[in-house]
């Protein structure tokens, strides 16, 4: 047991602290490996095109918030506290963006209010969706599901004897709400809050995509290291994005570790009554969103059937023949299926049976110790910063896993790193579910504990570890940040190839593409509800 | 089996050599005691309770027992062997948890055949013994059903006979019908205590339920705040507790400060009680005096004490008076015929028999 966390602390640490140690230690090295310390940190504050762009990332990140979070709570509450008709679909709708490319909206609203736009007559003569507004809307967009799924959460806790309380004591509805399900939800708030803005800010895709001129953090490491390859700008850079990045972290471990102290194990589940005057408005904000976000594929889809947008508008099945726009052609959609086969195929067992030996088998000590805060870690490192450590990593010429660089594997491994937080909490959760004691009566019965773990806890947590697969599965297939850097001839994701025929001018096929992508994950969610509703038929009580 | 016969089962369980050994255990969580010095032997074929409050160590001595939990001092042997820090995999011992712990993917049959494995075990031999063990705690239908499908009693019985699959030298039992509704708890009690005795098997339960401790085992040891108080059979705990906590915690008394005095006398609120037990206490010592409702006599005498009557709490068969005698607050018990046109504020004259008083000095 030592033995198999030893080895995942050695994956994490190869995978993980090393690349990050060699990112910070570029930071402050000369184009020949030179210490020169803080030299490039006091060009980066004295440049003021850099700092510009920071400032951008700031206040667009901030602006994308602002508008997420009214929206994704008045959302979750219509889907939690009221009677509206449709709530599942509704759920099932919230979660489409999280399937696709974060470039999918951007596309569209391309389609929508770009140069050629359908409705590009409403904007003022001389503005323009690339840029800021182009980048704020695709970015709610991106980041609302995130948002409506923490709410969801916060507000589904409610204790129904609370508002009995409240009502008993004839307090208003207003009153219910400003002192009951305000606190309630006080923390799922603080965490949707740094969620979508980390979110924000670190992103790549739409600033690549929809940003025109306008120079924010993620496109400036992109270009610091693509474009004028000085990689010590782009680990300054890197760590800049880095920062916000950390204090969302912590920030938000704050706030999880309130939220779950709130509620006791003793409440009883809030179930609202019918009410028009709440159902009504609420039903038609919640028609409002999922009709943009379903808006949003179908203009994508519909974009990419168009012959020549917006010159010749007949529907055809060309812009799908990829070949005619990328070396790669439908290629690329197979490297990015079986990188997430990978992803999940391997990082699925790894997180799950590490969770296990540290929940259920590990000592305390130093090794478990670093373990447990390496499967942490990821959450607060961006796509962007990852990606760029793995170059600096595993590309200098010393490193003796060299060899991996510009194949699949680096792409697999850079994909379970970067998504195992999530996908190790999810495992925690339902380990911690089960009963302490079924090692205790397998070791009474002289079984060995490998079996019991096999035939007992495996099977009991099968929907956890499919949720897990198909989580690493839907985010290696729409991932753009993080491999940007590292695909190597004949191992170029789907995603990336959205970037590049975007950028060659080919928006139809970009389109395209990133609607397979779609139907992609959307085909093995359901795959996974149809599965997760057979699985334990028979045992689990109804 | 009739009183006498089992009374000297009991004895000669108790001379006997122990099976199951424990030597000084302590166990400590941090700064934390939670065991000190653990002396206990259980005979083969005995069957032991662990009775005491919440928290007291009770849960923590059963898993050192079953080597789920490493004790920091002192040593335990089964069977002539040391085995304080085996794994539980090298020891010999089935055990049922509080939540029954069985597998939620499994069969019933398959539950109690976990442990039916390897060469031992060849596959028809193991059904047979899955049967066998379905049968003695009564279930042979429900074999093919999942635990979610099955009562919590039936539950129970599964967790029983899983312990019981591989005739294990010892049963480890940890609150094992806490979480049945009273009728069902009673039921099974007697059906455990008489597969037990069927099987011979060396038991040890934790329970915090008195009267199940003192109506199902053998032996009872006492347990507060990590120590063992006592270890008797129940009678002897309820009739002769060794200390204050005993006298307190088993069975109902109520009790009084009082303190010794020459000649076997106790001085208690202004009155002199004759006590056997203060016979050998030296003049002036401060004790706590214990008296169970039961053993206060009505009707004038020589010792008789005016008690004013204070309240009245009817449980059936009997009931239970408050009683206010000069200060000491007493508890007696009546016949609901007997009270018959008792009111509140009545005077009684009751009498405390000297052998049945029972005084403790006050410790520390
Ligand atoms: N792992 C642990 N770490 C720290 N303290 C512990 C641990 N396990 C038990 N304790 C403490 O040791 C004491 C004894 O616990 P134990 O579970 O043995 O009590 P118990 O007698 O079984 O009580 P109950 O009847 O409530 O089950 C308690 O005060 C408990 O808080
Ligand atoms: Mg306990």
């Amino acid at each position: 047991m030592r033995l198999g966390l030893a080895m995942a602390g050695l994956l994490l640490a190869v995978g993980l602290v090393m690349p990050l140690a060699v990112l910070l230690a570029r930071a402050f090295q000369g184009p020949n490996g030179e210490f020169i310390g803080l030299a490039y940190f006091v060009t980066y504050a004295s440049t003021p095109a850099l700092l510009r762009s920071a400032w951008n990332s700031l206040w667009t990140g901030a602006l994308t918030t602002a508008i997420v979070l009214p929206i994704a709570f008045t959302f979750a509450y219509g889907i939690t506290r009221s009677r509206l008709p449709g709530r599942g679909l509704f759920r099932a709708v919230m979660l489409i963006p999280i399937l696709a490319p974060s470039l999918l909206p951007a596309l569209s609203l391309i389609y929508l209010f770009g140069n050629q736009g359908l409705f590009r007559f409403m904007l003022p003569a001389d503005g323009s969706i690339y840029g800021p507004a182009g980048i704020v809307v695709a970015q709610c967009i991106y980041t609302f599901p995130h948002a409506a799924i923490i709410l969801s959460v916060a507000l589904g806790m409610a204790d129904a004897r609370l508002f009995e309380a409240a009502e008993t004591l004839k307090a208003s509805r207003f009153r219910i709400f400003l002192d009951v399900t305000l606190p309630a939800a006080r923390y799922g708030l603080v965490s949707a809050t740094v969620v979508v803005f980390t979110l924000a800010v670190t992103d790549f895709g739409i600033p690549k995509v929809i940003g025109g001129q306008f120079p924010v953090l993620a496109t400036d490491v992109y270009k610091q290291v693509i474009g004028q390859q000085n990689f010590s700008m782009g680990a300054v850079v890197a760590i800049v994005l880095l920062l916000p990045a950390l204090f969302s972290f912590f920030a938000e471990r704050w706030a999880q570790r309130r939220q779950s102290a709130s509620i006791s194990g003793r409440a009883v589940l809030y179930r609202a009554k019918p009410r028009a005057a709440r159902d009504m408005p609420l039903l038609l904000i919640c028609l409002a969103v999922a009709a943009v976000l379903l808006g949003m594929v179908g203009m994508a889809g519909w974009g990419s059937l168009i012959r020549f947008w917006p010159y010749n508008m007949t529907l055809t099945l060309s812009n799908y023949d990829f070949a005619r726009f990328d070396s790669d052609g439908w290629g690329s959609l197979q490297t990015s299926a079986a990188m997430g086969a990978w992803t999940a195929l391997i990082g699925t067992p790894l997180v799950f049976v590490v969770a296990y030996l540290l929940e259920r088998g590990a000592r305390p000590g130093a090794l478990s110790g670093f373990v447990r805060v390496a499967a942490i870690a990821p959450l607060a490192v961006p796509g962007l910063v990852l990606g760029l450590a793995y170059i600096l990593f595993f590309n200098h010429p010393a490193n003796p896993f060299g060899f991996i660089y510009g194949t699949m594997a680096i792409l697999v491994l850079n994909c379970v790193i970067h998504f195992y937080t999530v996908a190790h909490l999810t495992a925690v959760t339902a380990i911690r579910q089960l009963d302490p004691e079924f090692e205790a009566v397998g070791a009474s019965l002289r079984v060995p504990r490998w079996r019991t773990f096999l035939r007992v806890t495996v099977p009991i947590s099968l929907p956890a570890i499919l949720d897990i697969a198909v989580y690493l599965f839907v985010n290696a297939m729409t991932t753009v940040s993080a491999v940007v850097f590292l695909y190597g001839s004949g191992s170029k994701p789907a995603s990336v190839a959205v970037v590049q025929m975007d950028e060659a001018g080919q928006v139809a096929a970009a389109a395209a593409m990133a609607c397979v992508i779609l139907a992609i994950t959307a085909t093995v969610k359901l795959a996974q509800l149809g599965v997760s509703l057979s699985l334990g038929r028979g045992w689990r009580p109804a | 089996m009739d009183a006498p016969l089992r009374r000297q089962v009991r004895a000669t369980v108790s001379s006997a050599k122990p099976y199951l050994r424990i030597e000084g255990v302590g166990r400590d969580f941090g700064l934390f005691t939670a065991l000190r010095d653990v002396d206990i032997g259980v005979a083969k074929g005995e069957f032991l309770c662990l009775l005491g409050p919440s928290g007291c160590g009770k849960t923590t001595l059963l898993r050192t027992i079953a080597g789920l939990d490493v004790p920091t001092r002192g040593e335990i042997f089964q069977d002539g062997k040391l085995i304080t820090d085996l794994p539980p995999s090298q020891r010999d011992f089935g055990i049922v948890f509080q939540s029954y712990a069985l597998f939620p993917n499994l069969t019933v049959a398959a539950n109690v055949g976990y442990g039916l494995r390897g060469k031992a075990w060849p596959k028809a031999r193991a059904a047979a013994r899955v049967t066998e063990l379905l049968e003695l705690v009564g279930l042979p239908t429900l074999a093919q059903r999942y635990p979610a499908q099955i009562s919590g009693g039936q539950q129970q019985r599964v967790a029983l006979a899983r312990a019981l699959a591989n005739e294990p030298g010892l049963l480890l039992l940890d609150e094992p019908l806490s979480a049945l509704d009273a009728i069902v708890r009673l039921h099974l009690r007697s059906e455990l205590r008489a597969l037990q005795r069927r099987l011979g098997v060396t038991t040890v339960m934790v329970t915090h339920d008195q009267e199940e401790a003192l109506s199902l085992a053998d032996r009872v040891a006492v347990m507060d705040r990590g120590r063992v108080m006592q270890i008797g059979t129940p009678q002897e705990i309820y009739e002769r507790p060794a200390n204050a906590f005993v006298a307190s915690f088993v069975g109902r008394s109520a009790s009084f400060p009082a303190s010794a005095s020459a000649g076997g006398l106790l001085l208690a609120g202004g009155r002199r009680l004759p006590a056997f037990a203060a016979t050998a206490l030296p003049d002036g010592m401060p004790v706590r005096a214990f008296i169970r409702p039961e053993d206060v006599a009505f009707g004038e005498g020589a010792a008789s004490l005016p008690a004013e009557l204070r309240g009245i709490e009817f449980l059936g068969s009997v009931c239970r008076l408050d009683l206010d005698a000069g200060g000491l607050p007493l508890q007696a018990e009546m016949t609901p015929h007997a009270l018959c046109g008792l009111a509140i504020g009545a005077m009684l004259s009751v009498t405390l028999p000297p052998e049945k008083l029972m005084v403790f000095p006050l410790d520390g």
